[in-house]
């Protein structure tokens, strides 16, 4: 017997495997940040007082357009994918690996910079929390990047095989950066405006 | 209940049954590594899991029987092992505070996070659970073998943590700060809970996805077998509730390798020296996050305990669970409330009346899911005529003790008398019944049970009687006089077992007694030990269904080949169709038309 709904939608519950699992992953991680967000509420409110100002916001505001624009260049990775459309794919897909790239780059010139000036995470409160939250969603962008280059380099080959099966992983990664780019999108304002 | 007829524990085989595996011969022949090691195959992950899980069982209690002896005579050499310690833990055989606290704090950490959990849910979930819905395999094989090794590595980590200078977490296993962040040894506890956590999302992620997209044609909801309700809300609270501590591991780490202040207050003085820290920390918050896994954790040891001991119970009456849809409710409202009981662990904290008075409350409604399986549990025994083997005599065990260990908790969720019983030997007392005589006896009933579908052997019945006696009047000697303890205000974690208190001193004899009994507890695993290996080997052979049992398991071949089952299995009936009057013998499988 072989492993079934792998690609196929099981038709009492309209899901195939993978489609599940990278929902119940994202669950797991929205438990994840939420005891994060909630350590930083609670380390907030006790606070005899919190710093303002602190970060760049031209550097958070750039930050912010670049993912939503990878967000959006991911669905046209999809999409390009579900319309056939194999080179359209590849160009998406390799935008959205590089708005990544510079996403982190600009996360670097960020940290360089507080780093430079002795902010560091022992520095205060509010430079712990900063450095653990986007920390941890820098390491879940690395994580995203590498599961792009995979599914442009080797991981590719599966198209030929099996398109359909191809199309759903792209899928799954798309739910995943999307996830990504929420997280920033609460990070942003709670970090850098509030 | 007239028409039940009792049998010998294992009926003689069909003579039309195929156990051997024909079936496996189009497969191409993996090589050893493949097959055994880094297999992709549920079952072998299973018995991974299981044995690993057994083996660290074993080494947890190994630790234990080591405090018994500090405890029940302070200061005197350790026989035996004392000599091979180390100048650093037990200089001449005498036992330091410091690795006492050691052995406290991995005690704790390896049963619950090394020992129950792979073995309840990476063991049994993984090998029974597939099997149970008629899937050829989890729904991510690659993933389930990556969710092993990330396991094991953890388990590595806990292990070398002995050796560096300083040894292993010493903090207790719930890890308090500020002293967990200052204490040694806590570095690489908090690296090996994040392979930990790592490995039971992964692991959780694919029994939910198995159990929803894979079972069987006419496998609906309500025909599961109750041990996969039980898994499928494990799986969920594994999902849910181990990333706030993979988030408090992270920023305990944090605050031990970058110097931040999460979890440390302001003008904190160590050792006569303020500490040059920025401070503003909560210790608070990292109890809050603790135990918003932990409380939950305590349902992921005991649901699947429920599970195992529900399918041994239906089996061996030979009747119908009583009200198996309230057991799938209860557990399924278990597993929510589970979600919001966590800070009745910290009522002593300070934290205002508000917050003790709704989490008490909370505690007691959660109690009555608790309460519904056990007397559930219990009818299904009534008018019964009883198999009394080995599996069932601890399953019958597990139910007067898990009573005892959930009534003795009540007590403890209520903050007024927890004020007195807080921290106490009352405590350990209460939890380790419902762990240690409960959940851990479930699982050696359900060793027992499935070692035939795992291995194509039964194990040694008479062996297993004199395990399952000799166990069973240890493990109460040893837990029974930690109430009279308890209550008589004897604390836990006192390195010389309290007898620096001059009101403990009527009740430092039980320490003795407990001791003894623990370390014949210890000798009463020998022919457990024995029984499972030999058994392997000399066991007796059995065929696909030694039990007459009716779930979807017993219809593949005893061991099932890889892809599990010889033809596609379709369910037709509910999982627990014993006794139905007019058929024609006391069990109808489910598997059966």
């Amino acid at each position: 017997m072989e492993i079934p709904y792998i690609v196929e939608t099981r038709a009492d519950t309209g899901l195939n495997n993978s489609k599940l699992g990278i929902w119940l992953f994202l669950a797991s991680e929205v438990m994840l940040f939420g005891a994060l967000f909630s350590t930083y509420i609670i380390l907030r409110v006790g606070a005899p007082e919190w710093p303002h100002g602190e970060l760049s916001v031209l550097f958070g505001t750039i930050n912010t357009v670049i993912l939503i624009s990878s967000s959006v260049t991911m669905v046209m990775a999809w999409a390009s994918l579900k319309m056939n459309e194999w080179a359209k794919h590849r160009m998406y897909l390799i935008v959205t690996i590089l708005l990544a790239s510079v996403f982190l780059v600009n996360k670097f010139f960020e940290y360089a910079e507080h780093v430079g000036k002795g902010e560091l995470p022992s520095h205060d409160t509010f430079f712990a929390i900063y450095f653990t939250l986007t920390g941890l969603h820098g390491l879940h962008i690395v994580g995203g990047i590498v599961v792009m280059l995979y599914l442009l380099g080797p991981g590719a080959k599966l198209h030929k095989k099996n398109p359909e099966m191809f199309t759903n992983r792209i899928e799954a990664t798309g739910l995943y950066w999307h996830f990504v780019d929420l997280v920033w999108i609460f990070l942003f304002p709670v970090l850098y405006l509030l | 209940m007239d028409n039940v007829t009792t049998h010998g524990s294992v009926a003689p085989g069909h003579a039309h049954d195929h156990a051997h595996d024909a079936h496996d011969d189009h497969h191409t022949e993996l090589g050893f590594w493949r097959k055994y090691v880094f297999s992709v195959d549920h079952k072998v992950i299973g018995i991974q899991y299981a044995v690993t899980g057994l083996i660290f069982l074993l080494f947890g209690f190994t630790l234990m029987m080591i405090m018994r002896w500090q405890l029940a005579y302070p200061g005197r050499p350790i026989p035996l092992i004392g000599a091979w310690l180390g100048q650093d833990r037990a200089p001449m055989g005498i036992m330091l505070p410091e690795f006492y606290n050691q052995l406290g704090a991995m005690h704790g950490t390896i049963m619950v996070f090394l020992g129950v959990v792979p073995l309840a849910v990476g063991g049994f979930g993984n090998f029974v659970m597939p099997l149970q819905i008629g899937a050829p395999d989890m729904a991510f094989p690659k993933l389930n073998m990556v969710s092993y090794w990330v396991y094991f590595l953890g388990g590595v980590t806990m292990l070398a943590s002995f050796f560096p200078t300083g040894g292993a977490a010493q903090s207790g296993w719930t890890s308090y700060p500020p002293l967990a962040v200052i204490a040694p040894g806590q570095t690489m506890w908090l690296v090996g809970m994040i392979f930990l956590i790592t490995s039971s999302l992964l692991g959780s992620v694919n029994f939910i996805v198995t159990i929803v997209q894979l079972r069987a044609k006419g496998l609906t909801w309500m025909r599961l077998p109750f041990f996969v309700w039980a898994q499928l809300v494990t799986a969920f609270l594994l999902l849910l509730a181990f990333p706030p501590l993979e988030a408090a591991g992270v920023l305990q780490l944090m605050d031990r390798v970058a110097g931040t202040s999460f979890f440390m207050p302001s003008g904190l003085v160590v050792s006569g020296k303020p500490m040059m820290i920025s401070g503003n920390g909560n210790p608070l918050l990292w109890q809050h996050l603790f135990w918003f896994l932990a409380h939950p954790e305590v349902y992921v040891l005991i649901l699947p305990a429920f599970g195992i001991i529900s399918e041994i119970i239906a089996n061996n009456t030979r009747k119908p669970l009583w009200g198996y849809k309230t057991l799938v409710y209860a557990v399924v409202f278990l597993g929510f409330m589970s979600f919001v009981v966590w800070a009745h662990h910290m009522f002593m904290t300070g934290m205002g009346t508000t917050m003790s008075a709704f989490f008490q409350t909370t505690t007691m409604i959660i109690s009555i899911p608790s309460v519904i399986v056990l007397t559930a549990l219990l009818l299904s025994l009534w008018g019964a005529s009883i198999r009394f083997n080995v599996p069932m005599l601890f399953a019958l065990a597990f139910l007067p003790m898990f009573a005892i260990g959930g009534l003795t908790g009540l007590p403890l969720g209520l903050a007024p008398s927890d004020i007195h019983l807080h921290d106490t030997y009352y405590v350990i007392g209460h939890f380790h019944y419902v762990v240690a005589p409960g959940t851990i006896f479930a699982l050696f009933g359900g060793v027992y049970y499935w070692f035939p579908k795992a291995t194509g052997r039964q194990m040694n019945a008479a062996l297993g009687y004199i395990h399952f006696w000799t166990s069973f009047i240890c493990i109460n000697l040893v837990f029974m006089p930690m109430f009279i303890q308890g209550l008589g205000g004897m604390n836990r974690r006192m390195y010389d077992g309290g007898a620096q208190y001059a009101h403990n001193a009527g009740l430092l004899k039980w320490n003795i007694v407990i001791g003894m009994a623990a370390w014949t507890l210890g000798l009463c695993q020998l022919p457990f030990i024995y029984n499972f290996f030999a058994s392997i080997k000399w066991g007796k052979p059995v065929d696909k269904n030694p039990w007459e049992a009716t779930t979807l398991e017993w219809s593949a071949p005893s061991p099932p080949g890889h892809g599990n089952f010889l033809t596609e299995p379709v369910v037709y009936r509910g999982p627990y169709e014993y006794s139905v009057p007019g058929a024609a013998k006391d069990f109808s499988p489910q598997f059966e038309a």
